[in-house]
């Protein structure tokens, strides 16, 4: 029995049909975009909310998109334990929503990127990183304007002493430097969860690393440990 | 004559013209009507002068669905039921003005073009012209280009994967925006842009219509400007790229649908090109009442909302009775579907304001515009730029430092700092990125296919030979898809010249189409779109002449592409295309190392072009067969610069025969038969790619050259840590890559 993956689709996400091929071709299971008006994830067993510039990222980016019927579902999804990654505009949306601590600004560049990234697995645990190894480094591709990681002391702290900080932007050899940080990140996060564990939300794409023909299978880590604790959530 | 020449100098129509108008019509034409002829009579809607020159391009061939200018873009059969459609457009003048929303809605634009055939866009490419970076608006001009073209495309999540940017004091003031988009059409998924049953319903759809943009085609596209050009900034539309995206996904649900008959973009003057040329393509009429036209501002007159150029639109034209399924697609993305009016079989373009007839003409005239033919006269510079004897250049430094130098030159250097602001992985296809090889690669999924994508254009060529430049566009846009291993099947080609009614620029503009028609013929390849972006010149003069052309090819193994860097230690090198580096001096006509180092742009360049489809056949037989480890085609910096990009691309160094170049002499050495050293490496001769392949390969490959009637050469092995080629250069490849990786960010810092 395959699981189902709820993809929600914003006006402007551009990151659906990425997902969706990821989770169909490559892990088989099943994938169900769900438009962000439907106030139901119709027993999905993970919700991902994908990347792109919903609503154009005007106001602010995932500003607007987190008012939409469908986040009141999603968060009590959340709220239930359920695993939630947010990726990209995801990760804004998290943030916008409240779901997730912080907030993501304009790259410290000014500019877009759009490139691979080395990413140091800062822990591994169900449900995104169950099949890593703290300190593993990770080649995944990033694409945003607005990754630049921003909480205040207090919240930092927070996340680092709850083992919140789930990913950080390092060199090829792990060392996390300030010039392997591609937007400015504070503490070169990449990546965090909620204090649940339950909700991650990263800036770059897992779903773009997942095959060697596209440059490097090292999303499928994150991809594969997801499906693993969906699996064992619904018995399979 | 009852209008004022101001008046018709606005919508750059001639008092000829304004007296052709009247007899076609049998009266004056009121003030919209005359818009409306302005507009579409413009030399960026009407091709006016370039129409005759066009019908040179061979536009049929066995895998041509839609050949060009028969629908907004070509389309072209890649088997199993797919096709791929593509064009190429330009947003020069606008991006002159104002470079970031110029160059944004040129995207914008060119996506829209693709999406009226009812494809989803899948690729962007762009290829960017602008003058010298040392002076500052020239790096205004080219940072406001590539972000608007990075927002706009990021945006709406359409990966943007190749294309090319070069500098040249010519385009000073005048930079190039050419941006093409390819999209896949599934089977049955083609939707044509003809109004062909009266009783039809014409609905409006995506943003309101604005001030923005009035007489953009006429008056923006269609004549040059001078110093007082940024008070026309009130003329460039600004883009809304949300919107566009969101106009995708409705647009391409609604061609699902089956409820539409015919889908058409508003692009260049507005509604009315739109709708008429739907008609015109139709054999029908079209009524519209303005009055039904979202507004975003009040007090808009029909002449106004007629010309509007207000970006993120697209007319649909919906069989009768099916609104209500169309319009409840277009509200679920929150888009507003509103039926401004119908198809009509009386013939004629009907304008209503609330029910009064403010415009009625016949679709006829308005879509025939009067097509000139110049007299070409050949431009009197060429002889003294092609006489020029190669002078006494001062003493070369040596050879590895100009290796070094011409690495870092920007039209030279790496474009990482440009393309690593778009996004050219999204949709998850891209299997040759940006910088990776002389073509992007994209999947086709579902199937083992692939296809390539290449955009290519050398100014400094068709300066000195307008002929070879348009020849040498084509034949090295389809060489470098040729190079990922693909078969080139079409083209799309940009025009970008000055004032065609100038005899020397006509000459150049008939030329260089014929160059291009003669290179499509000897490789095969029907040209399916286009685009002419006439009058680009500043203070009088005209830019170089700069024909651009897009090629697309197909792979029916994916697996079989190639990319450009050197692989593996061991492997052998060969030249294809060449037997002999003789040092011809002849090679170095138009070279970036006579621009770049000694300051000239002279010669006579010129191209092969049955040695051409010969090298390119070859390529693709050898990526097949699997011969290959990489290739690379020898373009600007010519062979030394090739051999060096691949080696940098490959992260690994390149050991050269020393005894290539016994028979070179020094640019000083007189009285030596031999060729010119600096010839050899750095000259541009044409039809030459540098490939690599294992080395117990390597007699394969040279067998299969020799007997498709390719010269070829082997010129040495890939492995250690430096470059050394032909006895004259030995560096070290880690300064070598630094130069060309830092390059173009170095000359933006000034």
């Amino acid at each position: 029995m395959s699981t189902k993956y709820a993809i929600v689709v914003f006006p402007g996400t551009w990151s659906e049909r990425d997902w969706a091929a990821a989770i169909t071709d490559v892990l088989g299971e099943t994938a169900e975009l769900v438009f962000h008006k439907e106030k139901d994830l119709a027993g999905a067993d993970c919700v991902v909310l994908p990347g792109g510039f919903s609503y154009g990222d005007y106001l602010r980016p995932g500003a607007i998109a987190r008012f939409s019927p469908i986040m009141e579902a999603v968060a009590d999804f959340a709220n239930a334990g359920g695993p939630v990654i947010g990726s990209c505009n995801g990760f804004q949306v998290l943030c916008e929503s409240g779901l997730l601590p912080g907030a993501l600004m304009r790259n410290r560049s000014l500019q877009f990127r759009c490139q691979t990234q080395h990413l140091r697995v800062e822990r591994a645990a169900a449900p995104f990183t169950s099949l890593a190894r703290e300190g593993d480094v990770l080649s995944i591709p990033i694409s945003h304007g607005d990754g630049n990681y921003h909480a205040d002391d207090l919240t930092l702290a927070r996340l680092e002493a709850n083992g919140q900080i789930a990913f950080r932007y390092c060199t090829a050899d792990g060392e996390v430097t300030g010039d392997a940080n591609p937007n400015g990140s504070r503490a070169n996060i990449a990546g965090i969860t909620n204090e649940a564990g339950n909700v991650l939300g990263l800036m770059p794409h897992p779903e773009r690393a997942v095959e060697a023909a596209l440059g490097g299978t090292d999303g499928l880590v994150v991809l594969r440990s997801i499906q693993e604790t969906v699996h064992e959530r619904a018995g399979v | 004559m009852p209008v004022s020449q101001e008046t018709l100098d606005r919508i750059a129509l001639t008092a000829d013209e304004y007296a052709l108008i009247v007899q076609k019509l049998g009266r004056e034409p009121n003030e919209v009507e005359l818009g409306m002829f302005g507009a579409l009579w413009s030399e960026h809607c009407g091709y006016k002068h370039s129409k005759p020159l066009l019908r040179m391009l061979p536009s049929e061939g066995p895998a041509v669905r839609v050949a060009a200018g028969e629908e907004n873009a070509g389309v072209v059969d890649i088997g199993g039921g797919l096709s791929v459609v593509f064009k190429i457009e330009s947003h020069n003048h606008p991006s002159a003005i104002e470079p970031y929303q110029g160059a944004a809605t040129g995207v914008g634009g060119i996506i829209r073009d693709i999406l009226a055939m009812g494809a989803r866009p899948i690729a962007l490419l762009n290829s960017l012209r602008f003058g010298m970076l040392d002076d500052p608006h020239n790096r205004y001009l080219f940072e406001g280009v590539v972000a608007g073209i990075s927002a706009y495309g990021n945006c709406i999540g359409i990966p943007d994967v190749g294309g090319e940017v070069g500098f040249a004091p010519s385009y000073a003031g005048n930079p190039l925006v050419n941006a093409m988009c390819v999209g896949l059409l599934p089977e049955g998924g083609l939707v044509r842009a003809a109004a062909t049953t009266p009783g039809s319903t014409l609905m409006l759809v995506g943003s309101a219509t604005g001030r923005d943009g009035i007489h953009g085609a006429s008056g923006l596209a269609s004549r040059t400007f001078g110093d007082g050009e940024r008070e026309m900034r009130p003329t460039v539309q600004v883009g809304d790229p949300f919107l566009e995206k969101v106009l995708v996904e409705a647009c391409l649900e609604a061609a699902r649908s089956g409820h539409l008959a015919a889908l058409q973009d508003l692009g260049a003057a507005g509604l009315t090109s739109s709708a008429v040329e739907c008609a015109a393509r139709g054999g029908t009429g079209v009524e519209i009442d303005v009055a039904l036209v979202p507004r975003r501002e009040p007090g808009m007159t029909p002449y106004e909302v007629m010309l509007s150029e207000s970006q993120e639109r697209m007319l649909l034209i919906v069989r009768e009775g099916e609104e209500r399924p169309i319009a409840d697609i277009f509200e679920r993305w929150d888009l507003s579907a509103t039926v401004i009016g119908r198809v009509t079989g009386d013939g004629l373009a009907r304008i209503l304001d609330g029910g009064e007839v403010v415009a009625e003409v016949d679709i006829k005239p308005l879509s025939e515009p009067p097509l000139y033919r110049s007299e070409p006269q050949r431009p009197a510079y060429l002889a003294a730029l092609h006489e020029a004897p190669l002078p006494e250049l001062p003493p070369p430094t040596e050879a590895g430092a100009l290796l070094r130098a011409l690495l870092a030159s920007p039209n030279i250097a790496s474009k990482r700092s440009v393309y690593r602001q778009y996004d050219h992985e999204v949709q998850t296809n891209t299997l040759v990125r940006p910088g990776e090889g002389d073509a992007a690669v994209l999947r086709i999924r579902g199937t083992a296919k692939a296809i390539a994508m290449a955009v290519d254009g050398n100014g400094r060529m068709a300066y000195l030979e307008p002929y070879a430049g348009g020849a040498m566009a084509a034949a090295e846009a389809c060489r470098n898809v040729a190079c990922a291993g693909a078969r080139p099947l079409a083209l799309t080609d940009c025009l970008n010249f000055g004032d065609p009614e100038r005899p020397d620029v006509y000459y150049q503009l008939a030329e260089a189409v014929r160059g291009i028609a003669d290179a499509a013929k000897a490789l095969g390849v029907p040209v399916v779109s286009g685009n002419v972006s006439l009058y680009n010149e500043s203070g009088g003069e005209a830019i170089y002449p700069t024909p651009v052309v897009g090629a697309v090819g197909l792979l029916e193994d994916a697996d079989a592409r190639l990319t450009a860097g050197f692989v593996e230690p061991g492997d052998a090198v060969l030249l294809l295309g060449a037997d002999a580096l003789d040092g011809d001096p002849a090679s170095l006509a138009g070279s970036e190392y006579l621009a770049h180092v000694h300051g000239l742009v002279i010669g006579a360049p010129s191209i092969d072009l049955a040695l051409e489809a010969r090298v390119q056949a070859l390529l693709v037989a050898l990526a097949e067969a699997r011969l290959l480890r990489s290739a690379h085609d020898c373009a600007d910096g010519g062979l030394a610069v090739a051999v060096a990009e691949s080696a940098i691309l490959g992260g690994v160094g390149f050991v050269g025969d020393p005894t290539l170049t016994t028979t070179l002499s020094l640019p000083r050495e007189r009285g030596h038969d031999g060729g010119r050293w600096d010839a050899a490496l750095f000259g541009e001769a044409a039809s030459r790619v540098v490939v690599s392949c294992a080395a117990d390969d390597a007699a394969a490959v040279a067998a299969r050259a020799e007997a498709a009637g390719v010269p070829a050469l082997r010129l040495g092995s890939v492995g250690g840590e430096r470059i050394s080629l032909g006895g004259l250069i030995d560096e070290p490849l880690e300064p070598l890559a630094e130069a060309h990786g830092t390059g173009l960010e170095r000359a933006l810092a000034g």
